[in-house]
C-alpha cells in the first residue's frame, strides 16, 4: 500500500523523524489558512498523488505569501497530475500540502528498501538528493552508498560513521545522522514498509536533518496487524473499483483495451494478456481471482466488467485448481450475467477440477458463453468478437 | 525417480486441524502420500483425520519419523511455523501459505543460512510426482508419470502446463511450484539444478514471470554447465499493465532484470528453448526430447 507524503511524514514524526511543519488542504481556502497559520515567509505548496516526480511535473511550488499558497492550490486541486512515474493517465490531485519551505545546507538521498534478492533489508544513500537522481545514477554523474540492515539490525557504529563519511558529513552531524538511521529502521520494521525513501533529506543550518519529501509503501500482506494503517486508504484517492475488487479478493487493474479479463492465477492471467496481445487484441482490465474468493466475490468481479461500457467481449480463462474449482467461477459469471442483463460475447476456456460441471452450472444459469476447448482458440474468439466479428 | 519426495517421504502437516490443512491433508491421503501426523500448539495428544496431533515439530519428528512437512498455517504465524520446522532440522519444508508478509520472510531466511533444510514456497502449490507423492494443494488429474521435469513461479500456470503435457503424450517426473512470492526459499535455479541430477528426468520446464531476477541466476547457472537434456522456457508478464511507480529506489533496485524480453534473452542465450506462446509448452519440449533421443 502506497502512503501519501502527508500520511508518511505523520507517520514518521510520531517515531521521532523530523519533518517540516505543516497542514493538509482539500481547497484553496484551507490552503490559504494553512499558510497563515504557519506564518513563515517560504511555502511550500505539494500536490499530494501516490506517485513520484511531481516537482519536474509542476505538481510542487514554492511561494512566499498566503495569497501565492491559495492561487498555486486553486492551479493544483481537482486536476490531473502527469508525472514520469505515473503514466498517461495521470493522478488526480484531491489534496495539497502546505509546508514550511527548509533552507537546506545539503540534499541527500536515503532509502531504506527490502531487496528481495539478497533477502534482506538495505539502505541506499547518497551525497546529492534530487528529483532526477535515477538519470544522474545512470550517467554516473553521482552514485550511492549501500549498507545491509539484514532482517533489521540495529547498525554498528562504525558502519555509521563510515557512511556518514562517505556522503561526506562532518563529525558534528555523525550523532544526529545515527539516530536519524536508527528511528529510520525502528519505524521501518514496525509499521512493516518496504520502502521509506527521503529525498531530499535535507539538512539544516542548524545541523538538523529533515526529510522534506518522503514516499513510503507498507506491504499489504502485513496489513493485519496494522489496522491503524488500513483505515489511511479511506483518503486515498486510487480507483475506486480496484478497492472494491480488492475487498472481494480480486486483483483487478484496469488497462485500456476493450476485452474484459478474468483468470484464476496471476501467472496465467499474465500469460493471457500476453497471448491477448499476440492475437492483436488489447484487454480492458486485468482481473485475477484469488483463491480464496466465493462465487459471490467473482459475481461482484464479473459486474465491473459486465458494467464497463469499454467492454466488447469478455475472456474468462480459467485452470481449476485445488484450491478454486472451474464452478464457483461459472456461478459468479452466472450471478453476474443475469444481475446485470447485459449481453456481450462471454467466452469461456474452462480446464482442470471441477470443468465439466461449471458448463452444467453454466446450462442451469440460462448463460450463453462460448466455449473453447483451449487458451489460443478463446483468446482469438474474444479478440474478433470485441473486434465486431460475429462468431 | 522424482526430486525433493519419493515413496519414502513421511510429512506431518503444520496446521492439520484447520479448515485448509484439513481439506488438503485428506486430499493427499487419497492420493496416496504418506501423512503421518499434524502439528498444532495446544492441541497436542488429540487425534485428527485418525492421525496423532502434536504441540510441536521436533515432537512430531520423533514420534513418526517425518522428514518433511507442509505448512497450511494462516499468514499470522506462517513465518513462525516455518522457522519451527527449520530450527526441528527438517530436511523438507513445503509452505502453502498465501500472503505471508515480506519482512517475515527475511527472517525465514535468515534461519536457512543455518540449515540444510529445503523450503519450498511459501504461496507455492506444492510438489507433485505423479503416482508417487503430493504435497501441495493442486487439482489432479491431468498429471502423468513421466520424464518431464517442471519448475515454475506460478501456480496456475503449472496447472496448464502440466495439461499441455500430458496432452503431448508426455508426463511428468516430478513438478514444483517454487512460490511466486518476492522472497522464498528454493529457486529457479537450485531446483534446476536437481532436476538435472535426476536420472529419470529427460527434459525440464522452467516457468518464469516478470519480476525480480531468478531467472537470469538460471540462465547464467545453465550456460555454466551446459545441460545434455533439454529445458524449455517460459516467461510471462511482457504486457503486463504497468504500476505507477513510487519513488526511486524502487528503480535502482529492481534494475531492467524484472523486464520478461530481458529474462527471455537471458534464457535463450543459455541455450533454453523459449516457448513461443504460453499454449505451446507441451508441444515445445515434446519435440526438443524427440530431437535429442
Amino acid at each position: 500500500m502506497k502512503l501519501h507524503e502527508f500520511q508518511s511524514k505523520a507517520l514518521l514524526s510520531i517515531r521521532g523523524i523530523n519533518v517540516p511543519e505543516g497542514r493538509v488542504a482539500l481547497t484553496p481556502g484551507e490552503a490559504r489558512e494553512a499558510a497563515e497559520a504557519l506564518g513563515v515567509e517560504r511555502i511550500a505548496v505539494k500536490s499530494q498523488v501516490l506517485a513520484g516526480g511531481r516537482g519536474l511535473a509542476g505538481g510542487v511550488r514554492l511561494v512566499s505569501s498566503p495569497g501565492e499558497v491559495e492561487a498555486a492550490a486553486a492551479a493544483m486541486l481537482g486536476r490531473t497530475l502527469i508525472t514520469e512515474q505515473t503514466g498517461p493517465a495521470g493522478c488526480r490531485v484531491n489534496r495539497v500540502l502546505i509546508e514550511t519551505a527548509v533552507r537546506p545546507v545539503r540534499s541527500l538521498y536515503l532509502s531504506l528498501l527490502v531487496d528481495a534478492a539478497r533477502a534482506e533489508i538495505a539502505i541506499l544513500a547518497g551525497a546529492e538528493g534530487s528529483e532526477d537522481i535515477e538519470q544522474r545514477l545512470q550517467s554516473g554523474e553521482t552514485r550511492l552508498e549501500r549498507l545491509s540492515l539484514g532482517t533489521g539490525d540495529a547498525l554498528e557504529k562504525a558502519a555509521v560513521t563510515g557512511l556518514a563519511q562517505r556522503l561526506g558529513l562532518g563529525s558534528n552531524l555523525h550523532s544526529a545522522f545515527a539516530s536519524l538511521l536508527d528511528q529510520l529502521r525502528l519505524a521501518f520494521v514496525e509499521l512493516d514498509a518496504t520502502l521509506i525513501e527521503f529525498n531530499p533529506l535535507v539538512v539544516t543550518e542548524e545541523g538538523k536533518f529533515v526529510a522534506v519529501d518522503v514516499k513510503m509503501i507498507i506491504d499489504d500482506n502485513a496489513l493485519f496487524r496494522h489496522p491503524e494503517l488500513m483505515a489511511l486508504r479511506e483518503e486515498h484517492d486510487g480507483d475506486e473499483i480496484e478497492l472494491v475488487a480488492q475487498n472481494r479478493r480480486l486483483n483487478y487493474l484496469r488497462m485500456d483495451g476493450n476485452i474484459g479479463l478474468a483468470v484464476n492465477g496471476a501467472g496465467l492471467g499474465l500469460a493471457t494478456l500476453d497471448m491477448v496481445r499476440a492475437a492483436n487484441g488489447s484487454a480492458a482490465n486485468f482481473m485475477d481471482i484469488r483463491t480464496t474468493a466465493t462465487s459471490l466475490d467473482v459475481a461482484h468481479g464479473f459486474t465491473l466488467l459486465l458494467n464497463n461500457p469499454a467492454v466488447r467481449s469478455i475472456l474468462v480463462n480459467v485452470h481449476g485448481g485445488g484450491m478454486q474449482p472451474c464452478d464457483t467461477i461459472a456461478d459468479g459469471l452466472g450471478i453476474a450475467m443475469r444481475r446485470t442483463g447485459r449481453t456481450c460475447p462471454v467466452v469461456v476456456r474452462l480446464a482442470g477440477n471441477n470443468a465439466e460441471y461449471a458448463r452444467f452450472r453454466f446450462a442451469n444459469f440460462g448463460c450463453k458463453v462460448i466455449d473453447c476447448p483451449d487458451m489460443w482458440t478463446a483468446v482469438n474468439r474474444a479478440v474478433s468478437a470485441a473486434h465486431g466479428e460475429r462468431s | 525417480m522424482t526430486i525433493l519426495v519419493d515413496q519414502n517421504t513421511r510429512v506431518i502437516c503444520q496446521g492439520m486441524t484447520g479448515w485448509a490443512g484439513t481439506h488438503y491433508s485428506a486430499a493427499m491421503m487419497e492420493y496416496g502420500t504418506r501423512i503421518v501426523g499434524g502439528v498444532t500448539p495446544g492441541k497436542g495428544g488429540t487425534y485428527h483425520l485418525n492421525l496423532p496431533v502434536f504441540d510441536e515439530v521436533a515432537e512430531a519428528m520423533n514420534e513418526t519419523g517425518a522428514n518433511a512437512s507442509m505448512i497450511f498455517v494462516p499468514p499470522e504465524n506462517a513465518a513462525a511455523a516455518m522457522i519451527e520446522a527449520i530450527e526441528a532440522g527438517m530436511p523438507l519444508v513445503v509452505a502453502l501459505t498465501e500472503r505471508v508478509p515480506v519482512q517475515d520472510m527475511l527472517r525465514v531466511r535468515a534461519a536457512l543460512k543455518q540449515s540444510s533444510t529445503v523450503l519450498v514456497g511459501p504461496n507455492s502449490q506444492g510438489i507433485l510426482s505423479p503416482g508417487v507423492c503430493k504435497i501441495g494443494v493442486m487439482a489432479t488429474g491431468s498429471e502423468r508419470k513421466g520424464h518431464v521435469g517442471i519448475l515454475s513461479r506460478s501456480a496456475s500456470l503449472t496447472s496448464e502446463v502440466i495439461a499441455q503435457v500430458s496432452a503431448a503424450g508426455l508426463g511428468q517426473s516430478t513438478t514444483v511450484g517454487i512460490g511466486g512470492d518476492a522472497i522464498h526459499g528454493l529457486s529457479m535455479r537450485d531446483c534446476m539444478e536437481l532436476f538435472l541430477a535426476d536420472q529419470d528426468t529427460r527434459g525440464v520446464i522452467a516457468i518464469g514471470e516478470i519480476g525480480g531476477s531468478e531467472e537470469q541466476e538460471l540462465a547464467e547457472f545453465l550456460a555454466g554447465i551446459k545441460p545434455d537434456i533439454p529445458v524449455v522456457g517460459l516467461v510471462v508478464g511482457r504486457y503486463a499493465p504497468t504500476e505507477r511507480r513510487m519513488g526511486h529506489a524502487g528503480a535502482f533496485a529492481q534494475s531492467a532484470a524484472s523486464d520478461a524480453g530481458n529474462k527471455i534473452n537471458a534464457l535463450k542465450d543459455a541455450g533454453v528453448i523459449i516457448a513461443k506462446s504460453p499454449h505451446l509448452v507441451g508441444e515445445t519440449i515434446r519435440e526438443a526430447m524427440a530431437a535429442a533421443a
